[in-house]
C-alpha cells in the first residue's frame, strides 16, 4: 500500500507514483505465457491497458515476454488477442 | 523492464480490460515525453490520479469538465508568448461527456481561434465515471441509467451527435475518428495530428467494461466489430474535406456487435426488439453509404443489381 507522501502546495504529486500501488491484487485469473508457443510478436504488451506483459529477454531468435504480476488485473485481453493462443488464463490461487 | 518505462505508469485504477486506459498508455507511447497534457474531469482523470499518486510521467493538469480545451489553449499561448514553445505539443484529453456536452462551447471557441493543440476525445459513449448516464455520444437504443430500457422504452431514443463533422465545419486542418481496436490506425493518426500545426480533433472509440456490460477480454474485439459493422466508421477530414476512410470488406450485420453487450441485451428479449435492431442496421447502412465504406466485390455488385431489378 501507499507509503506516506509529503504533500505539496497546489496538490502537485510526484510522477508515476501509482506504481507503488499493486493492482495485481484485484485479479481472479492470471495470464500465463506458454514460452514454447510464444512467437514474440508483442501483441500482448501492446494490447494490455496496464502494461503488465513486457519484453524480459531476447535469445537471439525471438523476443521473450513475461508478465509483471504486480499490475496484471487478469482481464484476459492478451489471451484473447494472442495470435497463437500462447496465453492461458489460470485461476489465481493465494 | 519495458513496462516501467511507460509514460503512463501502471498501477492506475482503471477497471480490468478498460479500453480507455489502453488509449492513454498507447497515446503516451506515441506522443513521447515532450508533451503537456490537460485532462478534463472524467474516468481517465480519476483513475490516473488517485491523490496523492499520479500515473503520469509528463506535465499534466486536471481542469474542470468544461474548460479542458481552453486550459490547453492557454498553455499553448503562454508557451508561445514566452518563446518556449519549441517542439512541445499540447494535448487535451476529454471524455465524450466533456467533449460532446459540457465542454462543447469552449472546445468550439478553441477550434475557431486556431490554437496549436491536439484535442482527443476518448469516446466510451456515456458518463461512465458517475454511473453510466446518457451523453450526447450515447448511440441509439443503448440502455443507460438515465435512459433505461423497459416497458416504456428501448433505451436512448436519440442518435449519436456527429461531433467530428461539427469540428470539421470549423475549418480546422485535421479531424479524425479512430478506434482502440486498431492500434496501428490510432498510432498513425496521432502521429499525423501531432505533425500538423493548428487545432486538431481526434475521436477515439474505447470500451467501458461495466458501462457497456461486456467481457473485458473481448474489449478490443468489440471495438473492431463496431468498425466492421459500419456503426463506427473511421475517417479523416483535412481542411473540411473527407480525405480517407477505412474501407470494410464483407460488412458484418450489427447483431454481431450488439449481442455481446449488456446495454443492448433488451433488444434480444423485448417484443419489437427485432424492429429496433433493423433500425440500428439502417444507421450502419447509412454510414456505409455516406462514407462509401464497402469494398464492392463482383459478387456483391451483381447481387445489388438483382435487388434493384
Amino acid at each position: 500500500m501507499a507509503e506516506k507522501m509529503r504533500l505539496t502546495i497546489g496538490l502537485v504529486t510526484k510522477p508515476g507514483t501509482t506504481m507503488q500501488y499493486h493492482t495485481g491484487g484485484w485479479r481472479t485469473y492470471r495470464a500465463v505465457i506458454n514460452q514454447e508457443k510464444c512467437i514474440g510478436c508483442r501483441r500482448c504488451a501492446d494490447s494490455c491497458p496496464d502494461g503488465a506483459p513486457f519484453e524480459c529477454a531476447h535469445d537471439g531468435k525471438k523476443k521473450k515476454f513475461c508478465v509483471n504480476y504486480d499490475y496484471c488485473k487478469g482481464c484476459g485481453i492478451c489471451a484473447y488477442e494472442c495470435p497463437v493462443d500462447a496465453i492461458d488464463m489460470a485461476v489465481e490461487e493465494k | 523492464m519495458a513496462a516501467l518505462e511507460d509514460l503512463y505508469a501502471s498501477g492506475h485504477r482503471a477497471c480490468a480490460g478498460c479500453g480507455c486506459a489502453l488509449f492513454l498508455k498507447t497515446l503516451m507511447r506515441v506522443a513521447g515525453p515532450d508533451v503537456i497534457v490537460t485532462n478534463s474531469t472524467g474516468c481517465m482523470e480519476v483513475v490516473s490520479t488517485p491523490y496523492p499518486e499520479s500515473a503520469w510521467k509528463v506535465p499534466w493538469i486536471h481542469s474542470l469538465f468544461e474548460n479542458n480545451a481552453p486550459v490547453a489553449a492557454g498553455i499553448e499561448a503562454a508557451l508561445k508568448a514566452t518563446g518556449r514553445k519549441g517542439n512541445t505539443k499540447v494535448i487535451a484529453i476529454g471524455g465524450d461527456g466533456a467533449t460532446f456536452d459540457i465542454g462543447f462551447g469552449l472546445l468550439s471557441g478553441v477550434m475557431e481561434r486556431g490554437h496549436d493543440i491536439l484535442y482527443i476525445c476518448y469516446d466510451n459513449e456515456a458518463y461512465m465515471n458517475t454511473g453510466i448516464q446518457r451523453s450526447g455520444s450515447t448511440p441509439y437504443d443503448a440502455s443507460t441509467t438515465t435512459t433505461p430500457a423497459g416497458k416504456m422504452s428501448f433505451g436512448n431514443q436519440r442518435p449519436k451527435k456527429n461531433v467530428p463533422a461539427i469540428m470539421a465545419a470549423h475549418g480546422v486542418p485535421y479531424v479524425a475518428t479512430t478506434s482502440m481496436g486498431y492500434p496501428a490506425d490510432f498510432t498513425k493518426k496521432v502521429r499525423k495530428a501531432l505533425s500538423i500545426e493548428g487545432p486538431k480533433y481526434l475521436q477515439v472509440h474505447a470500451t467501458c467494461v461495466p458501462g457497456w456490460g461486456i467481457d473485458g477480454a473481448l474489449s478490443l474485439e468489440i471495438l473492431r466489430l463496431a468498425v466492421e459493422t459500419g456503426l463506427y466508421p473511421l475517417y479523416e477530414y483535412e481542411n473540411g474535406q473527407i480525405t480517407s476512410v477505412k474501407k470494410i470488406k464483407n460488412r458484418k450485420p450489427v447483431k454481431e456487435y450488439l449481442d455481446k453487450q449488456k446495454r443492448y441485451s433488451h433488444l434480444f428479449k423485448m417484443p419489437g426488439g427485432d424492429r429496433e435492431i433493423e433500425k440500428i442496421q439502417h444507421i450502419a447502412d447509412l454510414n456505409a453509404k455516406h462514407f462509401n465504406l464497402d469494398i464492392e466485390e463482383k459478387a456483391t455488385a451483381k447481387e445489388k443489381e438483382a435487388k434493384e431489378e
